[in-house]
């Protein structure tokens, strides 16, 4: 076990490696100098020359590489091209909001989303089975301003329970970070508990025909036990995929939401970034969405074994 | 042949089953499954409910159990245990008597535990959710129970979970979780099915055991009569829902009233091997030192392998049938794939008409695939729902060249040989039983005129009458047609029925090799000794409704 998690880290080298050839050609490659960008429409050409080779343009291409790679492994990030700060120390400034809210969004969908959907596989072809069901053609086909500004007319503007806007960082208290955060996690929350309902409810359906289930109603077990004891560990593996995906993907899908409540994270960091070409922040925000990725699906699998013991490595 | 011969009629009645009905009340009709069925057992008695497959057999432990699907109702009659009334309790007095005071044990021990918690926590469950003891309580309970079923090394067992264990061990475990809190009932579906003829002896020789221990009543619920020759008191044959006959077993298999338990006797394949057709000499299939290692390779540390076929030889002459008997894991299926090149062989020779076939590529195998056809164990899984009979027929025709004209044409006479109508090609599987299927299976083998037919298991999930029908047609097929057949089969009945010669294998190797006649009949070797002594009801006839002469035993040459 303790050699399959070391080799399992081990990989995450080449896949990082691999990103950040890509991150780096991406952008070396598409249209737009960079130089021409930071000078300026009226600069002239020896200008530019002079920029192009302080940024060490000129150098070949793998020596770039190297010098840039050189960079990010002492945590230099660059300096990013608009604003001349520090891209480390601009993501560090965002990362906090995303990532909080993020993190509020996974645990409040699967402490939603979980017992929706075993509730749908018990009651199979209730009421409450279609009830879930609709909601999760609901969660999957509305999209998120849509849902993000029907929850700030209802819960903000009419009912007047939460902020309409802003952010308070956790570092100042749960309730004013809840107060602030809770509406976005929601909105963010309905189509991965639509998903991850869905998923729950197919693979406790399919657990729930399975004989052990039998056996257990044959022990004279009660429904709860037998649903989350006997049936819910072994729908675990799939779910637990559903999840870890949701995850890596809401760090992208993170951008609406934070334009919607006016949240300072790297959602938004990105887009304007992206308008402006500012290389080193774009650069620095696809490998970090790349790593985080990696991680949450490293853990995911590491986490496959606790729920089924016939997964060994 | 000994029968139980106790008498029960001074013993309390555990369990009374009146006039008990269940319907399906969803289905056009409220068709019946039940139709006023009386069952009694009492303390002590082993009660056998026999017959083939929708019988009602099941329907009746789980109507009993309270634990009837949800399509399915009790629509008349009363089920008394110790004489309280069960069809009117609550759902949560019924729980407090399952595993209490009813427990019950299924017939796949794989799938009946739960496979993601340790065997020990899944017995003590049983005590956590009936009685207040503190968990070394439970736990002292447990081990002792374990210790009563002679599970081996119960210490490692009790912290293992059932993949780590064997299908008997399983099934020692399923048995001590539903007897340790001392039911006054234990129903047993099928719990021996799935285990190999020697486990199977094991296992009911403990159930027999625990029975005398405890004074508890079993209700056995099975479909072979040879177990029910070995262990009943009193058989009750079910067919659609009904009860046809019951009495004491040595009356019902000697003097069987209903016309139908005189059918379902018969149609018991004998033990006494048929006459072996002559030897031709022009052989089809020559297996030459077969063998095939799995695993061992591994890039960081060498994987551990396993021999699973050992040196297996032998010859097959055209219109011949040739046995592979053993048990799971003696590498009969191994040696079956390799000839059909499923899977690789790791060295050897595999002549199929002169040609060897061991090491072929795959496109250099094509045209000698047509020759070598198989039949699978589960015909709904070997044929395509989504394809109707028609098409999967002509598949492998059209493959080689045929027009699709010939081919139909060929697929709609073959229809009329496996005695199906010829509509039946515009059809999906789902719309046939499974007997129907297997000749399905059957039809598509011989649809490729194959000089040689892999039945792999080919009637082990079919009823005994079925099971009959479905040798009869491969019999006739082979007198017409003149294909060698290879029949892998753990069942020795079967392999008496329908072999001119048998391997025996165990662990990989080849343990006796000789006509069916002399294997059977004068086993050689004390594993053959070993199948053929475990195989149950041995000493019964059942087609002739007496004892069996003694069987002889040939002294090791």
């Amino acid at each position: 076990m303790l050699g399959y998690i070391l080799r399992r880290c081990l990989a995450v080298i080449p896949v990082m490696l691999l990103v950040a050839v890509f991150v780096f050609l991406l952008l070396r490659l598409t249209p737009g100098d960079p130089a021409a960008i930071i000078a300026g429409d009226m600069a002239t050409p020896a200008q530019l020359e002079r920029i192009r080779e302080a940024m060490g343009l000129n150098d070949p291409i793998h020596i770039q590489f190297l010098t840039w790679v050189g960079q990010l492994l002492r945590g230099d990030l660059g300096v990013s091209l608009i604003s001349n700060t520090p891209v480390a120390t601009m993501v560090a400034d965002r990362i906090a909001p995303t990532l909080s809210i993020a993190l509020l969004t996974i645990i409040m969908s699967v402490a939603l989303a979980v017992p929706m959907g075993v509730l749908a596989a018990w009651k199979h072809r209730s009421a409450a089975d279609y009830a879930v069901m609709t909601f999760s053609v609901l969660g999957f086909s509305v999209p998120v301003f849509v849902i993000g500004y029907l929850f700030i007319l209802v819960f903000s503007l009419q009912l007047g329970w939460f902020p309409v806007q802003g952010y308070t960082p956790l570092s100042a208290g749960l309730g004013g970070f809840l107060s602030n955060a809770f509406l976005p996690a929601l909105t963010l929350s309905t189509i991965y508990i639509a998903l991850i309902a869905r998923m729950t409810r197919a693979n406790m359906l399919e657990v729930l025909g399975e004989d052990y289930i039998r056996t257990a109603r044959a022990k004279g077990a009660p429904e709860r036990t037998v649903l989350f004891r006997h049936a819910l560990k072994n729908a675990a593996v799939p779910i637990l995929t559903v999840i870890g995906t949701g995850f890596a993907l809401l760090i992208g899908g993170v951008v609406v939401t934070e334009t919607v409540f006016n949240i300072p994270g790297v959602g938004r960091l990105t887009v304007d970034a992206i308008l402006a070409r500012d290389y080193p922040v774009i650069q620095a925000m696809i490998l970090l969405t790349s790593f985080l990725y990696v991680l949450v699906n490293l853990l995911i699998d590491l986490s496959y074994s606790f729920f089924d013991p016939r997964i060994r490595y | 042949m000994l029968f139980k011969t106790r008498n029960f009629d001074t013993a309390d009645v555990v369990l009374q089953a009146c006039d008990l009905t269940v319907t399906l009340p969803d289905t056009p009709g409220n068709p019946g499954v039940l139709k006023s069925i009386d069952v009694t057992i009492r303390a002590g008695e082993t009660v056998c409910l026999v017959g083939e497959s929708g019988s009602g057999k099941s329907v009746t432990s789980l109507a009993i159990m309270g634990l009837l699907p949800q399509a399915l109702q009790v629509a008349g009659g009363t089920i008394q245990l110790q004489g309280r009334d069960l069809l009117p309790l609550t759902q949560a007095q019924m729980r407090e008597l399952r595993a209490a005071r009813v427990a019950m044990i299924f017939q796949e021990p794989m799938t009946a535990l739960n496979p993601v918690l340790r065997v020990g926590d899944q017995i003590m469950e049983v005590m956590e959710l009936h009685t207040d003891m503190g968990t070394a309580e439970r736990r002292r309970r447990a081990v002792a129970i374990m210790e009563q079923v002679h599970l081996p090394d119960v210490e490692r067992i009790f912290k293992s979970y059932p993949h780590q264990l064997s299908g008997g061990q399983r099934q020692r475990i399923m048995i001590a979780m539903a007897l340790v809190l001392e039911p006054v009932l234990l129903i047993a579906d099928e719990p021996t099915t799935a285990l190999d003829v020697t486990t199977q002896k094991q296992i009911l020789a403990l159930i027999d055991e625990l029975q005398r221990d405890h004074g508890t009543a079993v209700l056995f619920i099975t479909h072979d009569m040879g177990v029910v020759a070995e262990i009943a008191d009193t058989v009750y044959v079910m067919k659609h829902g009904e009860i046809v006959e019951h009495g004491a077993v040595e009356t019902l298999l000697r003097e069987p009233r209903a016309d139908y338990t005189r059918k379902l006797l018969q149609a018991v394949p004998s033990l006494s091997p048929r006459d072996a057709r002559p030897a031709g000499d022009d052989a089809v299939l020559r297996v030459e030192r077969l063998n095939k290692i799995y695993g061992g390779g591994g890039i960081l540390r060498k994987l551990p392998q396993a021999h699973a076929a050992k040196d297996v030889t032998f010859s097959l002459s055209r219109g011949r049938t040739l046995g592979i008997v053993g048990e799971s894991g003696s590498g009969k299926s191994t040696v079956a794939r390799c000839i059909m090149r499923l899977i690789d062989p790791t060295s050897g020779r595999i002549l199929l008409d002169d040609a060897d076939i061991a090491t072929l590529s795959r496109s250099a195998l094509r045209p000698h695939r047509r020759k070598l056809q198989v039949v699978f164990q589960d015909p709904m899984r070997s044929l395509n729902p989504r394809w109707t009979i028609g098409e999967s027929l002509i598949e492998g025709p059209l493959n080689y060249g045929t027009t699709r004209a010939d081919a139909m044409a060929e697929a709609a006479r073959l229809m009329g040989v496996v005695g199906l109508p010829a509509d039946a090609l515009a059809r999906y599987p789902h719309q046939f039983s499974g007997g129907q299927r297997q000749r399905i299976a059957i039809a598509r083998a011989v649809m490729m005129r194959p000089d040689v037919l892999v039945a792999d298991e080919a009637v082990s999930a079919l009823d005994v009458s079925v099971q009959a029908q479905v040798l009869d047609l491969l019999d006739q097929l082979q007198r017409d047609l003149g294909i060698a057949i290879v029949f892998i089969t753990h069942d020795l009945r079967v392999a008496a029925q329908i072999c001119d010669e048998v391997i025996v294998m165990q662990r990989g190797a080849v343990v006796e090799h000789g006509p069916a006649g002399q294997v059977l009949a004068a086993p050689a070797h004390p594993y053959t000794r070993a199948l053929i002594e475990a195989a149950p009801g041995r000493s019964w006839d059942f087609q002739n409704f007496r004892a069996m002469p003694e069987v002889r035993h040939a002294e090791p040459a």
